[in-house]
């Protein structure tokens, strides 16, 4: 007799299985949407979640690493707050529900449940792969989110806030998101945490930029410090089209963003820049894979990581350069500042190159506060806390300054990491 | 102002010794010039006389205005009125020079129980100190000594010393690396503050700098202790005859 083995379940595998079996015929979605909840489940059950043995898990192993999954709490989102930039047009989700009172012109959205009750979710339901755990979780929970599309030729003025409050429970979110050709964005998404109780989050944007797009993408996750943030982004860069992907981790207990993209039309170019701001007994986990598709794409990846107390990091970022991808040009760096004896970073750079006319390269370092550097602060008369935080402030200031095109929102991410700075330093 | 007395301190990392037993005392309104052959611990005596933790001190002590300095650390010393002009400036990226300065003028105000500074009153007296060491606008934008040359480097080291108005100002080789074009604007900035309630003690291998900032005393330095002191004719009997008789005489 053949039967399939089911693997033990830890009380977090059985909590999401549980979370699933308890909102059948409450989630939104029938048929093909339904069916495909059903194989993610199922899914779960049988692989569990990942462990160290799964290559892109290696360093953050979810099965041991997530004890517990707070219980599905539908009242659990939380009032929004105020913008990062003044002005921005705020889209906040409750409950899955999107706000949509106030869509600046150019942009069209809907809540992302309708396209999960029409079917039309199904093909972006998906997940990349045996190792998408996010894709996998989600999918099978997702409950809403919003679809938005931004017009053609569109140039918003102002950035675009995607707000997710959470105060407990559970969240499952998506945004696909399309920009059309030639138009021109800044989108701030969003993930906060109002109090200090557990929440379970997991969030995935899909993001498309049709040809000449040109768009800048923040995710600020400020979860509380028992909070799980499962996050994921997708994106599909068109023809000529800009991306510039700003990515601040500050906040959370068990965090993994992950980065799936591609470059599709030649002459595509991404910036990747993240600051990851790590402290207490936290675990962050960035995990970012680019496939330069075709010719003449560009790309660079720059992390910078300041890591405190009994914090542990990851950065794990793979280029793969497809055989006709000639003139390809990538680089990635990975800084870290240890700034205790107990924290910790790991960081893993890949580079697979099929194409033999590419420049690509890659570089880490970690270090301590320059002493040097601190001795002359300190020698002008700036007391050694204010000047270590000085320091710090200038490792990871000098990518934040590159937005300087838009100084309220160059402002407004200063102010945030300064903020968290000066909690934790 | 300054007293120095028996003296000695050593690397705090490997325990080798470097000042051993060195006395000196300057006196408000002096400039002391310090020279000495290399390695003979002279840029160590800048350190620790300004308080960096690479060095111990095992036996003597730093009387400042009558005071030990020995328990205060760098910040404090310096809020108190030493100031060290680096021979080596060092480079601060993503930290803005303006921004620097202002932090470094107001944490010592606050710490000497005065106002902050505003911010007009702050460029004011930048601005003004600035064009007096002809420093352009555009450097004080960049990040602190980022992308400077060796000349404006030392010249911002000057600019430091003008706006943060110490009473002991203590420069290390501040004209290596310097044409002589720099080296008078230098020297032109320090001799502005001269002033009978402040010291400056110039440390230099040559006697080039001191034809500019003209010294009321000279203190040869050799292993670590002051083997001869005179005044500012002793600078060019060195000048011609070298290190090497002294230090024969000394031995």
């Amino acid at each position: 007799m053949n039967m399939q083995q089911a693997i033990k379940m830890t009380a977090a595998e059985t909590a999401l299985v549980d979370a699933y079996t308890a909102q059948i015929g409450d989630l939104p979605g029938d048929g093909a949407v339904l069916s495909l909840r059903d194989t993610l489940v199922h899914e779960l059950r049988t692989a569990g979640l990942p462990t160290r043995r799964v290559e892109s898990w290696h360093y953050t192993d979810l099965r041991t690493l997530l004890r517990t999954v707070p219980a599905a709490d539908s009242s659990a989102f939380a009032d929004r707050v105020e913008a990062v930039v003044p002005g921005s047009s705020v889209l906040a989700v409750r409950s899955g529900q999107a706000d949509l009172k106030s869509l600046p012109k150019g942009v069209t959205a809907r809540s992302y449940t309708e396209s999960l009750l029409d079917g039309s979710a199904v093909a972006g339901l998906a997940v990349l792969g045996s190792d998408d755990a996010i894709g996998r979780i989600n999918g099978g929970l997702v409950r809403g989110g919003l679809e938005i599309e931004i017009a053609e030729g569109a140039e918003l003025e102002a950035p675009l806030e995607i707000q997710a409050v959470q105060s407990h429970g559970q969240a499952h979110t998506r945004f696909p998101v399309s920009f059309g050709a030639g138009s021109k964005a800044t989108v701030i998404e969003r993930h906060l945490s109002t109090n200090a109780e557990a929440s379970f989050v997991s969030s995935v944007s899909d993001v498309t930029l049709a040809e000449g797009a040109d768009v800048i993408w923040i995710i600020l996750q400020q979860q509380g410090s028992a909070d799980t943030h499962l996050g994921q982004i997708r994106f599909d860069l068109g023809k000529n089209a800009k991306l510039h992907l700003f990515i601040i981790n500050a906040g959370g207990k068990l965090v993994r963003q992950e980065i799936h993209g591609k470059t599709s039309g030649e002459g595509a170019d991404l910036t990747l820049r993240g600051i990851n701001l790590l402290g207490g007994e936290s675990h962050t986990d960035v995990t970012f894979t680019l496939g330069h598709d075709v010719p003449h794409t560009t790309s660079t990846e720059i992390i910078r990581n300041v890591v405190f107390d009994r914090a542990k990091g990851v950065f794990q970022g793979k280029i793969l350069v497809a055989k006709d991808a000639q003139k390809t040009d990538a680089k990635m760096s990975c800084n870290t500042l240890l700034l205790s004896d107990d924290a910790d970073f790991s960081s893993k750079p890949e580079l697979e190159i099929f194409a033999d006319d590419v420049q690509c390269g890659h570089g880490a370092t970690v270090t301590d506060i320059d002493h040097t550097q601190l001795f002359y602060m300190l020698a002008r008369g700036i007391p050694e806390k204010k000047a270590r935080a000085m320091l710090v402030n200038a490792f990871v200031a000098e990518i934040v300054e590159e937005l300087e095109d838009d100084e309220e929102l160059v402002e407004a991410l200063e102010g945030i990491i300064s903020a968290w700075l000066e909690k934790h330093a | 102002m300054l007293e120095i007395k028996n003296l000695h301190a050593r690397i705090a990392e490997d325990g080798t010794e470097i000042i051993r037993g060195l006395n000196l005392t300057v006196k408000a309104g002096e400039v002391a010039a310090i020279m000495g052959p290399n390695g003979s611990g002279k840029s160590t005596l800048s350190y620790v006389l300004s308080g960096r933790e690479d060095y111990e001190v095992t036996e003597g002590d730093i009387l400042y205005n009558g005071e030990s300095i020995l328990e205060l650390d760098a910040s404090e010393r310096a809020a108190k009125g030493i100031f060290l002009a680096f021979q080596y400036p060092v480079e601060i990226p993503g930290v803005a020079t303006m921004q620097f300065l202002k932090v470094a003028m107001n944490e010592q105000r606050k710490y000497r129980g005065e106002d902050e500074l505003t911010t007009p009153e702050f460029m004011r007296r930048v601005k003004e100190a600035a064009a007096e060491l002809k420093i352009a606008p555009e450097m004080l934008r960049r990040p602190l000594n980022v992308g400077f040359s060796g000349g404006e480097k030392k010249r911002a080291e000057i600019l430091q010393m003008a706006l943060l108005e110490p009473k002991l100002c203590v420069l290390d080789e501040t004209d290596s690396g310097l044409d002589i074009d720099a080296l008078k604007v230098v020297a032109d900035g320090v001799n502005a503050l001269r002033s009978p309630d402040r010291a400056v003690v110039v440390i230099t291998h040559y006697q080039r700098l001191l034809d500019y900032i003209v010294p009321d005393t000279v203190h040869v330095l050799y292993k670590g202790q002051v083997i001869k002191s005179g005044d500012k004719t002793l600078a060019h009997e060195l000048e011609a005859k070298g290190y090497a008789d002294l230090i024969e005489a000394a031995a």
